[in-house]
C-alpha cells in the first residue's frame, strides 16, 4: 500500500516542491526589470496584431515605443484614440494620427463582367489567379473569392455578387487585405474626402468594353472636367491625386462608365 | 576510456539524434535559419541534456528503481527537464537578451523536445553507468549542435538558390535535411573502426 501508492506521490511532491523553490530563488537572482510602461502602452493598443505599424505585433510595437522612442501614431486600427493614450503614457505630444481606409479598385460585379470559363478549383483568389490569371475576361479585376474578407480582422469586407465590398464604418485601415489580394486591386489610402477610380484595367478602351461594362476606358472626360488638376489618365487608366482632389463630384457625374465614386468622409 | 570515446563519438555522429534518430526535428527546422541562433540553441540543448542527465540518472537509480517505480520515469524526467529549461530561460533573459529573443518560442519548447527526453531515457534503457550517461548526453548535445550548424549553412544556400516556386520554403528545406541526414549515414562503422 505505502510503496505502491503513497511513496510515488511523496517522491513527486518533494521533487515538485524542490523544483519550485529552486525556480523561485532563480527568478529572484536573474530578475530582469522590464519597463512598466511597455505593458501600459501594449494595453492601449487594440491587439489586432495586423502589422500595419511595421512591427510584427502590438507588443512589439509597444516595446519599440518605449525602448526606441518610436512614433506614437503608427497604429492604424487604434487611430487617434490610442495615439492619444500612448502619448499621455509616454509624456510626449501626440502627432496627428492618420486614419486610413481600404478601397477596392474594381466595380464590376457578376452582372457586368464577362466570364472566360468556369472555375472549379478551391475557392480562393490566389488559386483563381494561378489558373490562366483568373476566370474573368478582365485580368485586372476582383476575383470575388474573398481572400480579403477572410483576413479582415474587423469583418469590414464582404463579397457580394462576385465583388469585394468594404464597409467604411467598420474598416480600420490595417492593410491586411491589401497584402493578400493577388491582383493588387485593394488600395489603402488616407480617409479624406476624395474621388476614387474603381478600376485597375490598363487595357485599351475597346478591350475593356469587350469584357466589362464597368471598366475605365481611358476616355479622358474626367481629366477635362477636373478644375483642380487632380485626375489624370495614364496607360488608359484614370487615377486620382488624393492630395489635390476636393471631392466636388464633377468627374463622377460625367464618367460614361460610372467607375468614379466620391467619398465624402 | 576507449568505451567513453566510442560512446561520445557515436552519439555525435553515427547515432546523431536529429539526423539518424529523427528526434528534435522541430527546433532543427525552426532555429537553423541563422548561424548564431543555431549555435545558441545547440549550446542551450547541450546544457539541458547534460544537466538533465546529471539529475535524472540518480533520481532513477536511487529514487525510482529501488521501489519498483520505473514506470514513472517519463513523468519524473519531464519534470526535471522542465526545471532546467526554466532555469536556462531565466539565465539567457538576464545575460544574453539578444539570443533570448532570437530563440523565441523554441527555447521553452526544449521542455518538450523529444531529443532531451530521448537521451535521458535511452541512457537508462542502454544500461549505461553514470559516467557513460553523462558522456552520451554530452555527445548527443554536441551532435545536435553540429547538425544545427551544418544545416544552417546548407539552409542559407538553399534559401538563395533558384528553386521552382512549388518547392520554395519548407519543402526545399525538408529535402535538404534528408540529404544531410543521408550524408551522416556514412559515419556508420567509422567510430568503432577508429576506437574499437
Amino acid at each position: 500500500m505505502f510503496e505502491a501508492y503513497i511513496l510515488p506521490v511523496l517522491i513527486f511532491a518533494v521533487m515538485g516542491i524542490l523544483a519550485g523553490v529552486l525556480l523561485t530563488a532563480a527568478s529572484k537572482i536573474f530578475e530582469v526589470k522590464s519597463d512598466l510602461r511597455t505593458d501600459e502602452v501594449n494595453e492601449a493598443l487594440p491587439q489586432v496584431n495586423c502589422g500595419a505599424c511595421g512591427y510584427s505585433g502590438c507588443s512589439d510595437y509597444a516595446k519599440a515605443i518605449v525602448e526606441k522612442g518610436e512614433k506614437t501614431n503608427l497604429c492604424k486600427p487604434g487611430g487617434a484614440a490610442s495615439a492619444e493614450k500612448i502619448s499621455s503614457i509616454m509624456g510626449v505630444s501626440a502627432d496627428e494620427a492618420e486614419k486610413a481606409i481600404a478601397v477596392v479598385r474594381c466595380s464590376a460585379d457578376c452582372t457586368s463582367k464577362q466570364k472566360s470559363f468556369e472555375f472549379e478549383g478551391e475557392r480562393t483568389c490566389v488559386n483563381a489567379k494561378r489558373f490562366y490569371g483568373g476566370m474573368w475576361g478582365c485580368k485586372y479585376g476582383c476575383f470575388g473569392q474573398g481572400d480579403c474578407a477572410r483576413v479582415c480582422p474587423s469583418d469590414a469586407i464582404v463579397v457580394k455578387d462576385g465583388l469585394a465590398r468594404v464597409d467604411k464604418s467598420k474598416c480600420i485601415g490595417c492593410g491586411m487585405c491589401e497584402k493578400v489580394c493577388p491582383n493588387d486591386i485593394i488600395e489603402i489610402r488616407k480617409a479624406v474626402p476624395t474621388a476614387d477610380v474603381l478600376c485597375r484595367s490598363k487595357d485599351m478602351g475597346k478591350a475593356v468594353k469587350a469584357v466589362c461594362s464597368k471598366g475605365c476606358i481611358g476616355c479622358k472626360i474626367c481629366e477635362k472636367q477636373c478644375e483642380f488638376d487632380a485626375i489624370h489618365v495614364t496607360d488608359n487608366l484614370a487615377s486620382v491625386d488624393h492630395e489635390k482632389c476636393t471631392a466636388c463630384g464633377k468627374c463622377a457625374a460625367k464618367c460614361p462608365v460610372k467607375v468614379i465614386t466620391i467619398s465624402k468622409v | 576510456m576507449k568505451s567513453m570515446l566510442i560512446i561520445l563519438f557515436s552519439a555525435m555522429l553515427t547515432n546523431n539524434f536529429v539526423l539518424s534518430k529523427f528526434m528534435g526535428i522541430c527546433p532543427f527546422l525552426g532555429v537553423s535559419k541563422k548561424l548564431d541562433s543555431a549555435a545558441g540553441m545547440g549550446a542551450a540543448v547541450t546544457f539541458v541534456m547534460v544537466c538533465a542527465t546529471l539529475c535524472t540518472y540518480p533520481v532513477y537509480t536511487f529514487l525510482l528503481a529501488p521501489f519498483g517505480l520505473e514506470y514513472l520515469k517519463t513523468v519524473a524526467f519531464i519534470l526535471i527537464i522542465a526545471l532546467f529549461v526554466q532555469l536556462i530561460e531565466m539565465i539567457l533573459k538576464k545575460k544574453i537578451p539578444s539570443l533570448y529573443s532570437s530563440l523565441g518560442v523554441y527555447l521553452p519548447l526544449i521542455t518538450t523536445n523529444c531529443a532531451v527526453l530521448g537521451v535521458t531515457i535511452l541512457n537508462i534503457d542502454n544500461g549505461y553507468t553514470f559516467g557513460e550517461s553523462i558522456v552520451d548526453a554530452l555527445g548527443a548535445g554536441l551532435g545536435f549542435t553540429l547538425a544545427l550548424l551544418i544545416f544552417s549553412g546548407v539552409r542559407s544556400r538553399v534559401e538563395r538558390a533558384d528553386i521552382p516556386e512549388t518547392f520554395k520554403g519548407v519543402p526545399a528545406t525538408l529535402i535538404a535535411a534528408s540529404i544531410v541526414s543521408v550524408s551522416f549515414m556514412s559515419f556508420s562503422g567509422m567510430v568503432e573502426g577508429i576506437f574499437g
